[in-house]
């Protein structure tokens, strides 16, 4: 088992020809991603890394079930890859493009989720079901089938949680990178029950990070519905306060999204939180064998 | 992004936000002369930073005579500034705005940003104006009225007056302030502005709104399509190695530590500053180099941190996806090549082909390069390194 996307899972890709999408598509589908097709606009027809291509999202649906779409367009299109892919039926959109303008987003998010699309990202690394599905840029040998489940704001962050989780002897059912913007699609409070419905996950690791309230959330949404362990670490715990640390929701603005307060509110959920990313791996091992 | 209160004043006018007449000087003779322009015998000289806080710094100061427009144009010109949010270096002052006196009957606040929870924009007015908006929040917050606009509907009358009447404004002022804040709401849509901010919103005498100061910041990822914005950059109000680290795809931020870090990825950066203090350090700097991470980068990376004479060690953390390590290790054996590095530099590499990217750092055999185990190996060698006793 694993959440929301496994081998039989039928993904295609909106900017599948570029230079991204090119790369990535083909890393995914050598990862045994169920890869049907893609879209370019004008170059419908044509076949590329041996799947056909089609000039709409519609159309792709329509030839290949397609029911997942992976987004490596340029920033400035992101808005419209996305509301494309909730008018054409896609069920969940991972958006791996860096840099959309947040008001594209907040269109786009409300668009999608009028149209009952789920979204992930943007700016994110994607999602990977353990040796199933990869569905974004993460190098998927680091994550090993396993009992855990990881829900991570933070690309190379996600890597390290992961590798850390199987040097300790277990491993990953699927890895869920939310990305880092002021606006996003799936976070914590979706996912962790999706986490706790599923069979094989018997613990949960989040990672977090100053800016926002989602870690909050998460907090009180633990505290009264999740019954799995959940071990939990929060990045810029030295940050200054005002300052924008790489990602655009990363930061600490009117003395509020501080580490802090994020930490604090999660230890009073019952969860497992660690001052050390180096922890990680080891506090996995600790509420696994209790 | 963020702009002068001048050039948010330009802005505002464009959408019919009212605010005084007013005109930037960027010397003491303009000063004078903007003041003549003016007109009228009262005048407010303030002094434009990009920080908060200018008035009480002693930026903001009211001249009676030209005479004394000349000598607070004088005095604050050049002047640097510390305030609450300028930190203790401060700002040094090399523009002024004079503006016409202004009548005021009562002061306000309003302000209009993304609420994050609510994923869009929310506009808040607070009956405490020329008060630091996060005080009246901590301790006051029953003082703030505060409204979410959905954008799909746009800025609607109800928003208009939920905001006025939570003001306790008479009913004959409603109409006027909800003209305010429905342009005001335009000015931040329409330019993707992250944050507006008037502190204090004023009535004057005649019942007319002013904004008597004016604050905008934008979405950087949204500069692209706003040309007539992204010229109002003041380069002189930013960072200059922060800017210089951007130029090269690089992402860095200046602490006061003396462990420089080089990471992959902001979440991974902002670990490796939390591991440092957490094993007894202090991180100078935060520093994403991105995915790449390819000897130029890497050597860019490593000048970058070097400009702070307080970097007594460096810790190089990159976990290695995609781009595999033993290719990283030689970007940053070539990188030392490139750039003179005068500091112990720790390395920790984990992930794809770690093992050879170990094999690599070992057998280049240099004195001041120390490979690291693992994350935690790495942060404890780096800030013993940098203690000097390793």
């Amino acid at each position: 088992m694993s959440i929301l996307v496994n081998k039989d899972t039928k993904v295609i890709v909106q900017g599948f020809t570029g230079k991204e999408g090119t790369f990535h598509a083909s890393q995914c589908i050598e990862y045994g991603t169920n890869i049907v097709g893609g879209v370019t606009p004008g170059k419908g027809g044509q076949e590329h890394l041996g799947r056909p291509v089609f000039n709409g999202v519609k159309e792709a649906v329509a030839s290949t079930g397609a029911t997942v779409s992976m987004i490596f367009v340029p920033p400035a299109f992101v808005a419209d890859a996305v509301m494309e892919a909730s008018d054409a039926g896609i069920e969940l959109a991972v958006i791996i493009t860096e840099g959309a303008p947040v008001r594209d987003m907040m269109f786009a998010k409300m668009y999608a989720t009028k149209k009952g699309m789920s979204t992930i990202g943007p700016n994110c690394p994607g999602i990977i079901t353990a040796e199933e599905c990869k569905i974004g840029i993460m190098p998927g040998m680091i994550f090993k089938k396993g009992n855990v489940g990881l829900i991570s704001k933070s690309g190379t962050l996600t890597y390290e949680a992961s590798h850390q989780v199987v040097q300790e002897g277990f491993g990953i059912t699927t890895a869920v990178g939310i990305g880092g913007d002021p606006i996003i699609g799936l976070s914590y409070k979706q996912l962790l029950p999706m986490f706790e419905a599923d069979s094989e996950t018997e613990a949960i690791v989040m990672i977090g990070e100053i800016g926002g309230d989602l870690e909050i959330q998460a907090a009180k949404y633990i505290k009264e519905n999740i019954s799995k362990p959940v071990v939990a670490f929060i990045a810029g715990q030295t940050a200054p306060k005002g300052k924008r640390m790489g990602h655009a929701g990363a930061i600490i603005s009117g003395g509020s999204g501080t580490a802090s307060e994020k930490m604090e509110a999660l230890e009073k959920a019952g969860v497992k939180v660690v001052v050390s990313p180096a922890d990680i791996g080891k506090a996995v091992k600790e509420v696994l064998s209790k | 992004m963020n702009i002068h209160e001048y050039q948010a004043k330009e802005i505002f006018r464009k959408y019919n936000v009212p605010v005084p007449q007013g005109k930037v000087a960027f010397t003491v003779d303009e000063a004078v002369e903007a003041a003549k322009e003016l007109g009228g015998d009262i005048w407010v000289v303030k002094a434009q930073i990009h920080a908060g806080g200018r008035g009480l710094g002693g930026g903001v100061k009211l001249a009676k005579s030209l005479d004394e427009v000349r000598q607070l144009s004088d005095e604050i010109l050049g002047m640097t500034l510390v305030t609450h949010q300028t930190g203790s270096e401060g700002k040094v002052v090399h523009k002024l705005y004079i503006e016409e006196g202004a009548d005021i009957a009562k002061e306000y606040y309003l302000g209009m940003l993304l609420d994050r929870a609510a994923e869009m924009p929310v506009m808040m007015a607070s009956t405490e104006g020329g008060m630091e908006i996060e005080k009246v929040a901590a301790e006051t917050p029953e003082k703030i009225v505060k409204v979410n606009i959905d954008p799909t509907i746009g800025f609607q009358g109800f928003h208009g007056r939920e905001l006025a009447f939570g003001l306790g404004l008479p009913k004959e002022e409603v109409g006027t302030f909800i003209k305010f804040a429905s342009a005001l709401y335009d000015a931040y849509m329409d330019n993707d502005a992250e944050m507006i901010e008037i502190n204090p919103l004023i009535k004057t005498g005649d019942g007319k709104f002013l904004a008597l100061d004016a604050k905008m910041g934008f979405d950087d990822n949204a500069l692209y399509r706003h040309n007539d914005i992204s010229e109002m950059r003041d380069l002189e109000e930013e960072e200059p190695t922060e800017l210089e680290a951007k130029a090269h795809g690089l992402s860095y931020i200046k602490l006061d530590g003396n462990v420089g870090c080089m990471v992959n990825g902001a979440g991974l950066a902002m670990a490796t500053m939390d591991i440092i203090k957490h094993e007894g350090g202090e991180p100078a700097n935060f520093l994403d180099v991105g995915g790449g991470a390819n000897p130029e980068t890497v050597a860019k990376g490593f000048e970058i941190i070097l400009k702070d004479p307080n970097v007594k060690a460096i810790f190089v953390n990159i976990f290695g996806g995609i781009v595999r390590c033993d290719r990283v290790a030689n970007g940053i054996l070539e990188a030392t090549k490139i750039v003179d590095v005068n500091v112990p530099v720790v390395v920790r590499l984990d992930g794809t082909n770690a093992i050879e990217a170990a094999e690599i750092l070992k057998n280049a055999n240099i004195e001041n390069i120390i490979p690291a185990q693992n994350l935690s190996d790495g942060a404890r060698k780096a800030v013993e390194a940098a203690k000097g006793d390793k």
